[in-house]
């Protein structure tokens, strides 16, 4: 569904990604791991088609999505969910409205199915009650169950989470990636999920793709990562 | 060493100075592109029109006062105070009112312009619409160039009222100019094209301004810095060169079009 072909960035002169290769399979969930400042989320920024790569192209399902037209990424997006770091909630609007936001500006539903569409959300990721509260007035957990909401709202085929986890205490950590696994069950969706959670994360994907140095390290199945000799992944697991 | 410095100073400058172009360009497509984000837009007139009547008021009010007290006593030198009430009305009308309502608005509502949408650009808010597949021009730039272009003359209207009102209570009622000469000659000198000079003038004010802040907003973090210093240099770059645009823009617009 989603072919990443030898993908190559670098800003300023400093190479970021180095011709990055894999594939995810529909319905599959991908973990990207790897060192800060290892280029995860610049790749995860490629893939939603936030940046042009300077060599190489993301497809799904056989389209181009960087350097191609506007209308062909319009779509791709229609189909596709993203969970930011921070979360990134319109902080003028409160949880209801942010969850709301995209059915009411891109659906044609009725005010009546927004909102029960919007309350039924709100109450898969355990905010329902804290609708009317604004970003600023609920903790970091909150903010990213409802910015996961929103992500949600409209049932995409493919998720893109950037470190959804970070920032978190162990246990909203961990209540955050059951989230996800809920959600994955119920929505079928294609995922790749940037995450330092290791091995928590391992629970909840398919494959695993070890970024190091703009080059894939490692791409495998959970238990091969973890049984991997490579000194480098050892020292990332030992921490 | 410094020659090419010099030259990579330049080219920088030329390609930001392309980049406010394209972004001016885009701004002006979506405008006319439907569809209009109706209720975006009633807010933005709301912040910028509605909230800034006050100060253009009190601005207004005041300068209109000065004037009144300064062409009062520089007119009286020559015996020709009754002139006192066009000299305030072409003063403020063609040159005073859009320009200092324009200073004013850039100060009250461009700042926050440019605040608010460079804090949506490091919060990765600007990203989310565009994920959401939503078009951030729509949603932030045209809003603002829309309100901004109907304020503005409406805010130097209220200027200049409020302005030739203050001239008057100066100049009629402290030191002694009556009531039908002040407003008499003023109707009599004033012409609509003095009127329409202020308009035109007020209505390319308030593009510059959201132009100028809008940008300055968006490319924050890009081309001012990161985080929240990228922000606040954002914001006073905003300022600075929207005043400084609007007094370039103003000498320019007296002395070739009128």
């Amino acid at each position: 569904m989603i072919k990443i072909d030898k993908l190559q960035k670098s800003f300023d002169g400093h190479d970021v990604l180095k011709g990055i290769s894999f594939e995810v399979g529909k319905g599959q969930v991908f973990a990207l791991v790897g060192g800060s400042g290892g280029g995860k989320s610049v790749l995860l920024k490629h893939v939603a088609g936030l940046m042009k790569p300077d060599h190489g192209s993301v497809m799904v399902d056989g389209t181009k999505i960087n350097g191609s037209g506007q209308k062909s990424l319009r779509i791709f997006r229609e189909r596709l969910g993203f969970l930011f770091q921070g979360g990134a909630l319109f902080d003028s609007l409160n949880v209801f409205e942010n969850v709301a936001f995209p059915l009411k500006e891109k659906s044609k539903l009725g005010r009546n199915l927004i909102r029960e569409k919007v309350m039924k959300e709100l109450e898969n990721v355990g905010l329902k009650g804290s609708e009317h509260r604004y970003p600023s007035q609920i903790s970091g957990g909150m903010v990213k169950r409802a910015a996961l909401a929103r992500a949600l709202v409209e049932d995409p085929e493919i998720m893109l989470f950037d470190e959804p986890t970070t920032g978190l205490d162990p246990v909203t950590g961990q209540s955050i990636l059951k989230l996800i696994d809920a959600c994955h069950q119920r929505l079928s969706f294609t995922g790749i999920i940037v995450t330092h959670e290791i091995p928590k994360v391992f629970a909840i994907v398919d494959r695993v793709i070890m970024l190091h140095k703009g080059l894939v390290r490692l791409e495998g199945t959970p238990a091969d990562f973890m049984e991997s000799r490579d000194p480098v992944i050892q020292a990332f697991l030992s921490g | 060493m410094v020659t090419r410095k010099f030259g990579a100073l330049i080219l920088e400058y030329v390609r930001r100075m392309g980049a406010m172009g394209v972004f001016f360009l885009k701004t002006l497509l979506y405008t006319f592109a439907p569809p209009l984000k109706i209720s975006r837009c009633l807010k933005q007139i709301q912040f910028i029109g509605f909230q800034s009547i006050l100060l253009i008021a009190l601005t207004g009010g005041f300068s209109g006062m000065v004037l009144g007290f300064q062409g009062f006593y520089s007119l009286s030198r020559f015996g020709s105070d009754a002139f006192l009430g066009p000299m305030v009305g072409l003063a403020l009308i063609k040159e005073l009112g859009p320009v200092i309502a324009a200073l004013m608005v850039t100060g009250r509502a461009g700042s926050a312009i440019a605040a608010e949408i460079g804090i949506m650009r490091i919060s990765e808010q600007i990203d989310a619409l565009e994920l959401m597949g939503l078009n951030p021009y729509r949603y932030l730039m045209v809003p603002n160039l829309i309100a901004a272009i109907i304020c503005m003359p409406l805010l130097t209207a209220l200027f200049d009222v409020v302005g030739i009102f203050g001239g008057y209570l100066i100049g009629g009622k402290l030191l002694g100019v009556g009531a039908g000469t002040y407003y008499g000659e003023m109707a009599h000198y004033v012409e609509i094209s003095d009127v329409l000079e202020g308009v035109y003038k007020s209505l390319s004010f308030g593009v510059i301004i959201a132009w100028v802040c809008c940008f300055k907003g968006y490319y924050s973090g890009i081309y001012t810095g990161f985080g929240s210093e990228g922000v606040s240099k954002a914001t006073t770059q905003a300022v600075v060169m929207s005043s400084v645009l609007i007094l370039v823009w103003d000498y320019f617009m007296t002395s070739i079009l009128f």
